[in-house]
């Protein structure tokens, strides 16, 4: 499954995150943050590229923009971006 | 070598000199006596009656001064957020081609930022401070220094003038009002910022004080906070500052409901810990739950018939109004946090005005603080030995002041930390702090949201707390209830370059702000 | 896990991470999640996956979680109950405009389909419908008695007054005769029976004065809009030393007379019966509750 149209999902809040999805052939996550390390940028990445994989997402471009949010804000929002870009 | 926390630390720092290991709080003080120092002398200045000391132009005050390159010139933070003077005068003394100054304020603020190019420039070379922010605090975590930063507490910073490990040569002194013989004090006039604590040490010692004012009153101005005999030159100036960013009307609560659960913990332990009840001194910081922790105190102060003896610190209008309804008998302000301070300092007899010496400093025969019962006190991290850091962020940037947070915990009785267990994602509690500003030893409670933590050497402590309701559970349980919220995300990995050195009030160094590998 | 005591449910709005993830810090005896009014219409899927993955990570202790569904009648009432049923962890859902016994079969045939899906323990999610409509208020009685899965019933004084047509006061005269209709209704069906908010956060003294009228009423609880309400509902409903030393006297000699095999007991001159001894339990709860805060 690929993602098939942009979608967002999220808030700038503190402890929230914005995610964005575009089509993309290809897996590619990019992730900042404001609160912390450019080592846990690269977490970030890897989680979302982990949860891609089980929502069987084998296409899209995907963008973080963290506010400090716990892994599991990170999954919900990443759930919710991908049920509204794919149709 | 490693000093008594396991930090490594070179024998020497070239630009810095000999590094004396942290050896406990206390160690050098109790062998003071043995080292035999004395205070260096300042220079002698003589005045012919008459003299003129007003002066339009900094530039010609600056040269009359007798500065040097390789100086080394001192400043204030009264003025906070909304201090002109310092980057004024750095701009002069750029213009005028000063080069590898050491520049020796007693913090530095967010109206600070603009240092980077003098550092760039050559005209500085060394920063002594207590906190660094912003951009500044970035430049220096990179490794942008060849000498390292040197942060010194409230109290350090006042020892190491007085001992003679910094030599100012000239201090400029932003004077909310003056005479013209260089009578000062912070209470009038439009930049009025309150008590002028940690400029008064400057004035003493300094070789050369330079006060400036955009308010000059007629002769004589009181109350004297800083005496004409110690001010050799006044330069008018048209503003001493952003009066809106000086300070705000008053200080208000906060509004967040996790502080005031903290605060209101806090506030039950510090009833239950034997040091509550009449006579008690009293010290909060300024802001979040530190400041909540006065209102609950207060609240049970008055419920209970207790008055206290003072409150010291850093002194806020919240803390004026809890003198007002009777709970202390006396305050101690080495510095006013906002401008409905300004007033009761002027105005109320009770509200007494003291230097960082005074306030803090180990190195006399006796600072205020060595009588204090009770200080509360933040934190960014806090690990599992009580080791505090509140200078060094999570993105491992110096942003933040070591301030009076190591004297005061080392002298209070009972020092209590508050601080939500995590931030964001980021925990609070940690194995290790970034930076060591407050070693464990002098901390006694950890009070978060989901539980309190009692450092394990006050079983005294422990004893009066049973029984009480109070939900304690060992340091690294709490921890472990954290992580799993958190899942510890990876923090900061430092380089090897030393950015700078964190020395403690007794002049050692204790920790040191180490490179950010981006 | 049975919680003692529904003094204070605490609402946080559905799509505020910042908030979920400290709702067990207030001290509230549960929290209410909301997945109705403080959620945008196009954010009702975000909010949905924002709450089940709370619940079913965050691992939040000592306290019940409850959720405000959609109404029956909005397009994600099924997708907000399968999804949050599938969290795990989740102790009762909260059913918006429940108007009458029809609704709540509705909303047990869903949880009874999911628990099922996802292999919980059968009648584990209780239901606390929520009387907001005069329809409902009538027929509160019949909706509170048609489930098992009921153990509370709240009422929700905004909707019902506008569903009223009138205002909403400080006083609440005007909704005064339906809360004592939602008490009766809970009484008689034997449910815990929680009030509504108290809007004015700001009014500590109207918010006391309310929640003692409530509690006079019969209400066991109330629910509140932020963690500041807490600690003076749970004054108001704090039991009085003389009422804790009886309670304690009726339990202890309870224990007696079950050891000696009396069925008949007297405390204070007056016989105990079995809802005398449940309210003698509810005291003691409730005094273990305060010393703890």
């Amino acid at each position: 499954m690929k993602i098939s149209k942009k979608s967002s999902a999220g808030s700038l809040e503190s402890s929230d995150l914005m995610v964005y999805l575009e089509p993309m052939d290809t897996i590619k996550v990019e992730a900042v943050s404001s609160v912390s390390t450019s080592q846990h940028q690269k977490e970030i990445e890897a989680l979302v590229k982990k949860e891609l994989k089980k929502a069987g997402i084998s296409g899209a471009y995907v963008k973080v923009q963290d506010n400090g949010a716990l892994n599991l804000t990170i999954k919900a929002r990443l759930k919710t971006a991908i049920s509204r870009g794919i149709e | 070598m490693k000093n008594k926390l396991g930090v490594k630390l070179p024998d020497h720092i070239d630009g810095i000199g000999k590094i004396l290991p942290y050896k406990g709080p206390f160690a050098r003080v109790r062998g003071l006596k043995k080292e035999g120092l004395t205070t260096t002398g300042v220079k002698m200045r003589a005045s012919l009656p008459g003299k003129k000391k007003v002066f339009k132009d900094l530039k010609k005050v600056i040269e009359l001064s007798g500065l040097k390159d390789g100086g080394t010139i001192s400043f204030h933070h009264h003025l906070r957020n909304g201090d002109f003077l310092l980057m004024n005068v750095m701009k002069v003394i750029d213009e005028m081609g000063f080069k590898d100054l050491t520049l020796f304020p007693s913090s530095l603020t967010s109206a600070h930022q603009g240092i980077v190019d003098y550092v760039r420039k050559g005209v500085v070379k060394k920063i002594y401070t207590s906190g660094l922010r912003g951009e500044l605090g970035k430049f220096i975590s990179k490794g942008n220094m060849e000498i390292p930063v040197v942060i010194r507490s409230h109290g350090g910073r006042a020892r190491a003038i007085k001992s003679g490990d910094v030599k100012i040569d000239v201090a400029f002194i932003g004077a909310p009002s003056s005479d013209r013989e260089g009578n000062l004090n912070g209470v009038r006039g439009p930049s009025a910022c309150g008590s002028l604590g940690y400029a008064m040490v400057d004035a003493e010692y300094a070789d050369c004080v330079v006060a400036v004012t955009d308010h000059l009153v007629d002769y004589p101005n009181t109350p004297i906070s800083i005496p004409q005999y110690q001010v050799d030159y006044i330069v008018l100036t048209d503003k001493l500052g952003n009066p809106d960013k000086i300070g705000s009307g008053s200080t208000r609560l906060t509004t967040n409901p996790v502080d005031h659960i903290i605060a209101e913990k806090a506030a039950k332990l510090i009833f239950n810990s034997g040091y509550f009840g009449n006579g008690m001194t009293f010290q909060t910081g300024a802001g979040g739950a530190s400041l909540a922790v006065a209102k609950y105190v207060a609240d049970i102060m008055e419920a209970k018939g207790v008055v206290g003896s003072y409150a010291i610190g850093g002194i806020s209008s919240y803390i004026v109004d809890i003198y007002k309804r009777g709970l202390f008998k006396k305050m101690f302000d080495v510095q006013s946090f906002d401008k409905g301070v300004v007033s009761s300092l002027l105005n109320n007899e009770d509200h007494l005005e003291i230097s960082a010496d005074f306030y803090a400093n180990p190195f006399n025969s006796g600072a205020i603080i060595n009588n204090l019962d009770v200080v509360v006190l933040a934190a960014y991290e806090i690990d599992t030995d009580f080791n505090v850091n509140v200078l060094v962020d999570s993105h491992g940037y110096a942003q933040g002041a070591s301030g009076g947070h190591s004297d005061t915990s080392a002298a209070a009785k009972l020092t209590v930390i508050v601080a939500p267990s995590f931030r964001a994602r980021i925990p609070t509690l940690v194995d290790r702090v970034n930076t060591i500003i407050t070693p464990g030893e002098t901390v006694d409670i950890l009070v978060t949201e989901r539980g309190i933590a009692v450092n394990p050497k006050r079983k005294d402590l422990l004893e009066n707390f049973k029984g009480k309701g109070l939900n304690i559970i060992d340091i690294c349980d709490l921890k472990k209830k954290v992580d799993k919220i958190t899942l510890k995300p990876r923090m900061v990995e430092f380089g090897d370059k030393i950015c700078g050195l964190i020395e403690y009030r007794d002049g050692t160094i204790i920790d040191t702000i180490d490179q950010v590998i981006e | 896990m049975k919680f003692k005591t529904r003094r204070t449910m605490l609402y946080i709005p559905g799509n505020n991470p910042g908030m979920l993830q400290l709702a067990d810090i207030f001290g509230a005896d549960a929290v209410l999640f909301d997945l109705e009014d403080s959620v945008a219409p196009n954010e009702k899927d975000a909010a949905r996956d924002l709450i089940a993955n709370m619940i079913r990570f965050r691992e939040y202790e000592n306290i019940e979680i409850t959720v405000r569904v959609n109404p029956i009648d909005s397009p994600c009432f099924e997708r907000d109950v399968k999804e949050i049923v599938a969290s795990g962890k989740l102790n009762a859902i909260r059913l918006p405009k429940a108007n009458s016994a029809k609704d709540v079969k509705t909303l047990e045939k869903l949880i009874n389909k999911y628990e099922k899906e996802y292999k919980l323990k059968p009648g584990s999610i209780k239901i606390h419908p929520m009387i907001e409509t005069a329809i409902g208020v009538i027929r509160s009685y019949e909706i509170a008695s048609s489930s098992d899965r009921i153990d509370a019933i709240t009422i929700g004084g905004q909707d019902l007054t506008a569903n009223m047509g009138v205002s909403k006061t400080k006083e609440g005269k005007e909704i005064l005769w339906a809360r004592s209709q939602v008490v009766m209704s809970a009484k008689a069906a034997n449910v815990d029976v929680i009030d509504t908010i108290f809007a004015d956060i700001n009014d500590e003294e109207g918010l006391i004065e309310e929640t003692r009228l409530i509690k006079s009423l019969g209400f066991t609880g109330k629910a509140v809009i932020n963690p500041r309400q807490i600690k003076p509902i749970h004054a108001v409903f704090a039991p009085s030393k003389d009422e804790v030393e009886w309670a304690f006297e009726v339990i202890d000699a309870y224990e007696k007379a079950l050891k000696e095999g009396r069925g008949v007991i007297a405390v204070r001159g007056k016989m105990i019966d079995p809802p005398v001894r449940k309210r003698a339990q509810r005291i003691a709860g409730m005094a273990y509750l305060m010393e703890q805060e």
